[in-house]
């Protein structure tokens, strides 16, 4: 087309910003609106419900804190994410990145009796990095090598750690009584120390914080954070400019998988004192969606994580106050998903062509 | 007007065409008229509008206002079907063929057969041919589009037309990819189609063929006509003022300069394509300090993989790649332009830049790690700003600012900013790969005046372009390149037209012609 028109100045970055909260927001509350109407289905009030969901995640200190701790994973292994995702490589496999840092977290952990805590925790943090990282390393480099898909390696990945945590679990690590299938509780001086007693607020809360400041330098003043966007948004472009795309991918996949290590590490060490079977949960799915409603960017992933948090942690006392059960919350966490997707769906073409066809002329 | 026919209405009449795209506005008030049995060529600068309009005619667009007439009858089309059905086809620059389907399964695909559901490919097979053999469309309907030239996959567009039986064609730059001897074959066509009946609109920008085959010609200048006349009747000047606005200011001088030390060397460079077959045979010649290169030739030769093999993106199987003196065969692209090498690549927004990212970051593409761009890992932000400003300035940039995404940005400030950036880097050979494809008359001027400014400044230039004239214009030394082989290497000063011509469709065999660079 023509040259554009000096009026025509890209947004600035606060409006870009404020755009995305605004469509974050519009998409939660349309997807409040159908939930209420499931509510009204399921024959209960959805004010009520939704003021004790309110109530339940931001009502009390306790639940204020609940919502902290349910978002720190989250967190983490979003950065992670919004960083490979940026970065061209899709890391379906945070899930069992996840398991695999919590593995490693609970072998130090289980090793760090009689360890003073100035090296327990750095050690159980590093472990929970490390087992990640290897985790998400491997699927890493297999793309820059040899071009594997990382999408399939990745979610592959995800299945091989949830049984090797299962065999372990089970087997070699199994807790003394043999009863439950969960390791033996982790050394005193290799835990996230709680802070704010005896709410469960823990230590893991600075290592999210302290992440998110590191991806945000990373990702938007770092050289290397620069490199990372070229190749997502034109791996030509990358090529071309001399910018190695395979070592760009190795790095993320091991930054991404370290972070979702370290979102297991803190489960391990800051909430449980143990290793679970189940100790993910699916996090590392929900994670992928926190990383993309919060626009891949660390400020984003840092709302979006703790909006899911606090619908997790609203969710029991509305099922307390009003019967329905907590399942309707994953509709409505699904629904916001549906409706951001929607915004851009209704941008499309398609759309407004059919759009016109109906509009009176 | 000009209109030939005063009792029957016109083939097509478009009436007070507007359309805007966001603050843009496309086509501002166009009025067009197609006669029966004329080529009338639709000319304008790129960004003029001429394929808005005609997407409009096709179907692709709605106007936001204004009127379409066939024979006379209001329509409105909401999709290129109901364009077919009422007799309008259209050939796009970019083919709309599916390459590995046959040709005849390309000419009949979306067509009803006569025993719905079942196919019936002897029927079909027999039309189709019937179709090629009167208008003399000769092609191979079962050979597979994926193995045909461009120019053969061409005619297989306006088959395709012409079987849904279009009696109207549009036709988008339709040359563009043919070498000269060619478009002369093609003009021939086109000229028994006009014998036959049929009206033709020729999108063009070129002069020549509005002189050489068109009954009439609108000129479009920012969406708006601004004059209709008959093509005897205009000279090429006329046209171009009509195009541009204003005269043009003579292009860069050339001075005359003494070629220095070679700066780019190449010998026996073999390589593969990305199908694995061979695309380049043993390409040898080297670049002189000071001097233009110009490569020749039709699209698809091999041009793109040598660009590649210079610029460190493609590995060669055999030979060798000196920049400067320094080996780079099959070096990383970082190796090439630490070595002395700038580029300006063939695909401006798949290649050279990074669409979403801001002017200010694609100016930095290779240097951002670079001081002052960068300490201790950390991006100076004020110091790519200030270089950004800086390029803006120096090579007129119109962009919104120095965050404008560069995907908003015209084709003509796209490749200012890819300008920019390459020479800012002080390169002692510039590649610059179809530097002006796309861009209207002014900003291909702007870039040829930038690589004789580089030739002045003592630069070596390796110009690959299929534009015959552009290599002409620049070139010191032209070689001619033909299924991944130079066939000869020419001096400007004596290479003539036809003689390049013939040697980009390989049948030139004059020994002399052969000699080494």
């Amino acid at each position: 087309m023509t040259d554009v028109p000096a009026t025509m100045v890209t947004p600035s970055r606060v409006s870009q910003i404020s755009r995305v909260v605004g469509q974050l927001a519009v998409a939660v509350v349309a997807a409040l609106a159908c939930g209420a109407v499931l509510i009204l289905v399921a024959g209960a009030n959805p004010v009520v419900g939704y003021v004790a969901l309110f109530n339940g995640a931001f009502g009390s200190l306790n639940s204020i804190v609940e919502v902290l701790v349910k978002a720190t994973p989250l967190l983490l292994a979003g950065l992670g994410i919004a960083i490979a995702f940026k970065s061209g490589y899709w890391n379906i496999g945070a899930e069992g990145q996840i398991f695999m840092g919590a593995l490693a977290a609970v072998w130090v952990g289980l090793n760090a009796h009689g360890w003073p805590a100035y090296v327990a925790m750095p050690a159980i943090i590093g472990a929970g990095f490390l087992g990640g990282a290897v985790w998400g390393l491997i699927p890493g480099i297999l793309r820059a090598r040899i071009g594997a898909s990382e999408i399939i390696t990745t979610i592959m990945f995800n299945y091989i750690a949830f049984f090797v945590v299962n065999y372990f679990v089970t087997g070699p690590l199994v807790e003394a009584d043999q009863f439950l299938p969960q390791t033996d509780p982790i050394a005193k001086s290799a835990e996230l120390p709680r802070i704010l007693r005896p709410t469960r607020l823990h230590a893991g809360i600075f290592i999210a914080m302290a992440a998110t400041v590191a991806l945000y330098w990373v990702m938007i003043r770092s050289t290397f954070g620069f490199r990372a966007r070229v190749v997502g948004a034109n791996e030509a472009a990358a090529r071309y400019a001399g910018i190695s795309v395979g070592w760009t991918w190795l790095v993320v996949s091991g930054v991404a998988g370290g972070l979702a290590g370290l979102a297991g590490m803190v489960e391990v060490a800051g909430v449980h004192q143990l290793l679970l079977e189940d100790i993910s949960g699916g996090m590392g799915f929900t994670a992928i969606v926190v990383a993309l409603l919060g626009w891949l960017h660390p400020v984003g992933v840092v709302i979006a994580a703790i909006l899911f948090a606090a619908l997790d942690v609203g969710a029991d006392s509305m099922q307390r106050v009003i019967g329905v059960p907590v399942t309707l919350v994953y509709i409505i966490q699904a629904l916001v998903v549906l409706f951001v997707l929607a915004r851009s769906a209704l941008e499309h073409d398609m759309f407004r062509r059919i759009w016109r066809r109906f509009r009176p002329e | 007007m000009v209109g030939k026919c005063s009792s029957a209405p016109p083939r097509v009449t478009l009436e007070d065409i507007t359309k805007h795209f966001g603050p843009v506005v496309a086509n501002d008030g166009v009025d067009f008229t197609l006669a029966d049995a004329e080529i009338h060529a639709l000319l304008g600068e790129n960004g003029a509008g001429k394929t808005t309009l005609m997407n409009i005619l096709y179907g692709l667009y709605r106007p936001d206002s204004g009127a379409i007439r066939v024979e006379g009858e209001i329509v409105q089309f909401d999709s290129p079907r109901e364009a077919i059905a009422h007799g309008i086809g259209m050939v796009h620059q970019h083919f709309m063929l599916v390459p590995a389907l046959t040709v005849l399964e390309n000419v009949i695909l979306g067509m009803r057969s006569k025993h719905e559901p079942l196919l019936d490919f002897g029927d079909f097979r027999r039309r189709v041919m019937d179709t090629a053999r009167s208008y003399n469309l000769a092609v191979d309907v079962d050979a597979r589009v994926s193995q045909l030239p461009v120019g053969v996959q061409q005619r297989v567009e306006i088959l395709k037309a012409l079987f849904r039986g279009a009696r109207t064609l549009i036709l988008d730059e339709p040359t563009a990819v043919l070498t000269p001897q060619e478009v002369d074959q093609f003009f021939d066509v086109l000229k028994g189609l006009r014998e036959a009946g049929y009206s033709i609109v020729l999108i063009t920008h070129k002069l020549h063929e509005v002189t050489a085959l068109c009954d009439r010609v609108t000129v479009l200048r920012g969406g708006r006509v601004v004059g209709v006349e008959r093509a005897d009747n205009v000279t090429r000047e006329q046209l171009a003022r009509m195009m541009v606005g204003r005269d043009l200011p003579r292009s860069g001088e050339r001075q005359e300069i003494t070629p220095g030390a070679p700066v780019l060397e190449i010998e026996g460079i073999e390589c593969l394509n990305a199908r694995r077959l061979a695309a380049l045979r043993g390409i040898s010649l080297a670049v002189r300090r000071g001097e233009i290169v110009g490569i020749a030739g039709v699209d698809g030769n091999g041009q793109s993989e040598l660009a590649e093999v210079i610029a460190g993106l493609r590995a060669p199987t055999a030979g060798q790649v000196r920049i400067n003196g320094r080996d780079c065969t099959g070096a990383t692209p970082r190796r090439c332009f630490d070595a002395g090498l700038g580029h300006i690549p063939q695909d401006r927004l798949g290649t050279g830049l990074v669409p979403e990212l801001s002017v200010a970051d694609n100016l930095v593409l290779q240097t951002h790690a670079d001081s002052p761009f960068a300490q201790w890992g950390t991006l100076d932000r004020d110091a790519i700003a200030e270089n950004a400003e800086r390029q803006l300035e120096a090579f007129s940039i119109r962009a919104g600012s120095r965050d404008t995404a560069t995907n908003t940005l015209s084709g003509g400030n796209q490749q200012k900013v890819i300008l920019a950036r390459e020479f800012s880097r002080h390169p002692d050979i510039m590649l610059a790969v179809q530097p002006t494809r796309g861009l209207d008359i002014a900003a291909a001027q702007f870039v040829h005046e930038r690589l004789l400014a580089a030739r002045a400044g003592n630069t070596g230039v390796l110009l690959i372009s299929t534009e015959l004239d552009e290599i002409m214009a620049l070139s010191d030394r032209i070689a001619v390149i033909f299924e991944g082989r130079i066939v000869g290497v020419l001096d400007s000063a004596t290479a003539s037209r036809e003689r390049v011509g013939l040697m980009m469709a390989g049948q030139d065999d004059d020994a002399t012609a052969r000699a080494a660079i």
